[in-house]
């Protein structure tokens, strides 16, 4: 996190506003100087005091992560005025079902195989030979568990994650908690 | 003038014009929607957003930008940042028991000399990691 305001140089939120960045101003552990563009997306699309407003909601600790996520939803704006980050969600989403269904279908594969191939003399009892019986296909609920985010806005169910390839830094830390900070939906 | 006024400026307490660039996308039965993009963008912002836009993309445009407000607005860490996170790891997840399932069958075909049938090397669909800084987002329509 740069901290701008401790020296000279304005932080580029301030710059972009065209203001002195007093000691403690909100944006400047998040808007370094030398990344203008990520304070330019997140205005256009958010506006300042709207930045301001969210950031003062949350804990200090939560602050670096949400500037960051708001970001990415800026840039993915910028770059798509219509769908925006719902885009990129829909395009994932096709991608986990068409994997599901290739997963299913190997998995149904591999037991038509095992079942035609192994002598039935070994088989167990229920049918499959001890060393396949981890290969039964699990259960759909089981392999991949998601809450389709429908335009209605009843998404959510969040798991831990791994990185990403953002275009900024990682808009969470290794204490990620999908349930912290929420509001109770009333607004 | 609207002798009923839209969402938003009924919200806003003004006079709905008959040509609000609002009210076609917020109607007045559903006053959350609008106070949810209100919160986390500002009218002036939406309102900027939907003139950008050509008229038969708003509708679109808004329903996004609804969702993600809404997503702001549950998770105000993340937003629907969250669920795109999620997508991509229960991909990889996926990837990984899809090559792991194709190279079961592979080891079978092999062992039983069924190699002709069942390739040895998997084959699969990779998909790239998304990557959201070089995508081609025009390419994205909802479902």
């Amino acid at each position: 996190m740069a901290s701008s305001s401790s020296y000279n140089s304005p932080c580029a939120a301030c710059k972009f506003l065209r203001r002195k960045c007093m000691p403690g101003c909100i944006f400047a552990p998040y808007f370094p100087p030398e990344e203008p563009q990520k304070f330019a997306n997140v205005h256009k699309i958010f506006g300042a005091s709207n930045v301001t407003k969210l950031l003062n909601e949350l804990l200090p600790h939560q602050r670096e992560d949400a500037v960051n996520s708001l970001a990415y939803e800026a840039e993915a704006r910028v770059r798509d005025p219509v769908y925006g980050c719902v885009g990129a969600i829909s395009f994932l989403q096709r991608q986990v079902e068409r994997l599901q269904k290739e997963l299913d279908a190997a998995n149904a594969d591999l037991i038509r195989f095992a079942c035609n191939e192994i002598p039935a003399a070994g088989l167990q009892p229920a049918g499959i030979p001890p060393n396949l019986i981890h290969a039964n296909p699990p259960p759909r609920h089981r392999s991949m568990e998601y809450n389709r985010p429908r335009i209605d806005g009843n998404g959510g169910g969040f798991y831990q994650t791994q990185s990403l390839p953002y275009a900024y830094p990682l808009p969470w830390n290794d204490n990620y908690n999908p349930q912290g900070g929420g509001l109770d939906g009333n607004f | 003038m609207n002798s009923s006024r839209c969402a938003a400026c009924r919200h806003l307490r003004r006079r709905c014009p008959s040509d609000c660039i609002f009210s076609p996308y917020f109607p007045s039965h559903d006053s959350k929607r609008f106070r949810c993009v209100h919160k986390i963008y500002g009218a002036s912002n939406v309102a900027k957003m939907l003139q950008e836009l050509p008229a038969d993309r708003r509708a679109e445009a808004a329903d996004s930008l609804y969702y993600e407000a809404y997503c702001r607005l549950k998770d105000p860490v993340y937003g629907c940042v969250g669920t795109i996170t999620i997508l991509c790891q229960q991909i990889h997840n996926a990837q990984c028991q899809l090559a792991t399932t194709q190279a079961e069958i592979a080891s079978l075909s092999a062992h039983s000399g069924l190699q002709n049938q069942y390739p040895a090397t998997p084959t699969f669909n990779l998909i790239d990691q998304y990557d959201v800084a070089s995508a081609n987002w025009s390419d994205f329509n909802l479902q």
